[in-house]
């Protein structure tokens, strides 16, 4: 399985050095993704998923971030070696990503053709006129009226929604391999949300790309995804496919989050559930399980060791806990 | 276009051209002009300095240079005539033709020392703002040196230090004394600290959008990121700090000029046409009034414009 993966993180640790200490955003992240696949990462804010994703696209900015440990390798090659140049020759060409606030992502005072000409224009080599007839066709395919009219418009003449889509276009300009969306849909009204939604999967198919969801909507989730990463304080707890994972969830962070959703079957009167306390601080460097201060089924063994990623059922199901869930034994 | 597209039921709903709906969405530069056109002191400033402009450069056709420069000792400061009117200067020379060619050089002066102000100030405060750490501190530490020497004694001691080392130049079909480019140079590398500030601060900020990691994310090389997604953002700032620094340049060049340490005649400057007039202050009331006169309205006019521009570029203002 491994040798077909398109990209293979491994043991990624990203840290910023600021006034206050140091940050542990990312504490050894490893996972991969293959051709064509969607994968959801989910977490909540600050659990160090768009860390670990620019990490890789090699966007964090040195100093303050340093990366401490790990790889990223893409087509048998290491991200997080390459010079500058190589890095911008790699990102929007091979790796996309999309951003979560349409409304701060374009720059204000460039028109949106003269920003969706630029990976053209750098990745392409193109000339003039074939990036302006390029950029209208890509305007068109992301479902924007009368594009060869609206190139010469403004971000601000365009809708959030009809900005998010320039943006996929723009990041889809040259066939990327990998499209990281970071919580696209977040800024959006809910029914341009699934309309997003629905584009980026559209292209998918198209395109035989992969795309890694970042997202905290776990309904999102299960529309999309075919496999799911569970961050938690910048660890990744548990991974599995999606339909397993809401099934049969067996990390208790996962279990206390998917408690915590709202759900339509049940009474309106009784209150939501939340999970007590909250995330550790980041500032402190991590011993033991991140979640043991807020987990009901924590032992001594949490508070010292860091549990290991490993398979605990089939379809590569992998949980980070010393305790199988479904027994309650001790591992 | 409409009857095709009217026409053609099976492309789904029929969607009407922006322009039979409405009138297209204003450019930037239209919102720009329609804010700058309500500010009526700009709109004064600019038609003031349109007329000086065509004053300096248009007076060529009526006079020429070496009527400007003739001395005639029988006609020493004599008062406005008919054959003088702005008078006669200590050695004879025609006030008015002076001032003609004079301001052609305080302008020349204004700009261009505006132009190596903008590339240095420009220059070093995008590196610092942009690329920051050691860097920025080098550059900052290095311009907080330059601001904290007064800049007219800076000025005084470099005009003087250089002031024979240029020989003559010809631009424009004209021959300059080479205490011109001294004086442009001079000016120049004296003022852009404040201008780097102002481009380093807009940087530092600019940098820090969404944006700018967007583009960055699209494989967008550092170069490109300065020069076509930063700088663009900076330009109302740079723009107004310009226009204000070509009014600031021909007031410094009018005080080292009325110093003596300025540009040499013959060449005439309205600066250098104020060093003669400061012993006959009372006595001869023309050899100060008119060069002071262009240069208080050329630097007035100037500082008009650049209220008008900073007020149309600001894209937070709303008024249309």
């Amino acid at each position: 399985m491994d040798s077909e993966r398109l990209l293979e993180v491994n043991n990624l640790r990203t840290r910023f050095h600021i006034a206050e200490g140091t940050v542990y955003a990312v504490n050894g992240v490893s996972f991969g993704i293959n051709e064509g696949e969607t994968i959801a990462v989910v977490g909540e804010s600050g659990c160090g998923k768009s860390v670990t994703m620019l990490s890789i696209l090699g966007l964090i900015p040195i100093p303050p971030g340093e990366i401490a440990s790990g790889e990223a390798l893409y087509q048998g090659r290491d991200l997080l070696k390459l010079n500058d140049s190589e890095l911008e020759q790699m990102r929007g060409k091979d790796i996309a990503m999309i951003f979560q606030d349409p409304m701060t992502a374009l720059n204000p005072v460039l028109s949106i053709g003269r920003q969706l000409g630029e990976p053209l224009r750098v990745h392409l080599g193109i000339k003039k006129q074939a990036i302006r007839q390029r950029s209208i066709e890509l305007l068109e395919q992301v479902g924007i009226p009368d594009p060869a009219h609206r190139l010469s418009e403004y971000p601000h003449q365009f809708s959030g929604g009809q900005r998010q889509r320039a943006m996929i276009a723009m990041s889809l300009a040259c066939f990327p391999s990998i499209l990281i969306a970071d919580e696209p849909t977040t800024a959006l009204d809910v029914t341009i949300q699934a309309q997003i939604v629905e584009l980026i999967q559209r292209f998918r198919e198209q395109m035989n790309m992969a795309v890694i969801w970042i997202t905290h909507d776990l309904g999102v989730v299960a529309d999309i995804a075919e496999r799911v990463l569970v961050m938690y304080a910048g660890f990744i707890v548990e991974e599995a496919l999606v339909d397993d994972l809401y099934e049969d969830p067996r990390h208790p962070y996962t279990q206390a989050l998917l408690a915590a959703l709202p759900r339509i079957d049940r009474r309106r009167d009784r209150r939501l559930r939340s999970i007590p306390g909250a995330p550790p601080n980041l500032l402190v460097e991590p011993k033991g399980c991140p979640f043991a201060a807020r987990c009901e089924l924590v032992f001594d063994r949490c508070r010292e060791e860091m549990p290991p990623l490993i398979q605990i059922a089939s379809n590569h199901h992998q949980a980070a806990c010393w305790i199988d869930v479904t027994t309650g034994k001790k591992r | 276009m409409t009857e095709s597209t009217l026409s053609q039921p099976e492309k789904g709903i029929v969607s009407l051209t922006p322009d039979e709906l409405e009138t297209p969405p204003l450019s930037l530069g239209q919102l720009t002009w329609r804010r700058f056109r309500r500010h009526k002191m700009a709109i004064f400033g600019s038609v003031f300095l349109l007329l000086i402009v065509i004053y300096a450069f248009g007076g060529m056709l009526v006079f020429s240079e070496a009527y400007a420069n003739r001395t005639e000792t029988g006609a020493r400061l004599q008062a406005p005539s008919r054959e003088h009117p702005f008078g006669t200067d200590t050695i004879g020379r025609d006030i008015l033709a002076r001032t003609i060619y004079g301001g052609q050089i305080s302008i020349l002066i204004g700009l261009t020392a505006m132009l190596v102000e903008l590339i240095l100030g420009v220059s070093i405060g995008a590196l610092a703002g942009y690329f920051g750490g050691k860097l920025d501190s080098l550059l900052m530490r290095f311009t907080e040196g330059v601001l904290v020497i007064p800049q007219i004694f800076l000025l005084l001691v470099m005009a003087r230090y250089f002031a024979q080392s240029i020989p003559n130049v010809n631009f424009l079909g004209r021959t300059f004394s080479g205490s011109v480019l001294v004086i442009i140079f001079v000016i120049g590398i004296t003022s852009w600290p404040y201008l780097a500030r102002i481009v380093r601060a807009q940087f530092l900020s600019v940098k820090e959008n969404d944006f700018i990691l967007a583009a960055r994310a699209t494989g967008t090389s550092t170069r490109d990121i300065i020069f076509r997604h930063i700088l663009p953002n900076s330009t109302a700032p740079i723009i107004v700090s310009a226009t204000l620094s070509v009014a600031a340049a021909i007031t410094l060049e009018a005080y080292i000029s009325f110093l003596g340490l300025g540009v040499r005649p013959p060449t005439a400057t309205w600066g250098n046409m104020l060093e003669g007039a400061y012993n006959y202050v009372e006595s001869a009331w023309w050899l100060w009034f008119f060069p002071g006169l262009l240069i208080a309205l050329i630097v007035l006019s100037i500082n008009f414009l650049g209220d008008g521009l900073r007020d149309a570029l600001d894209p937070h203002s709303r008024a249309i």
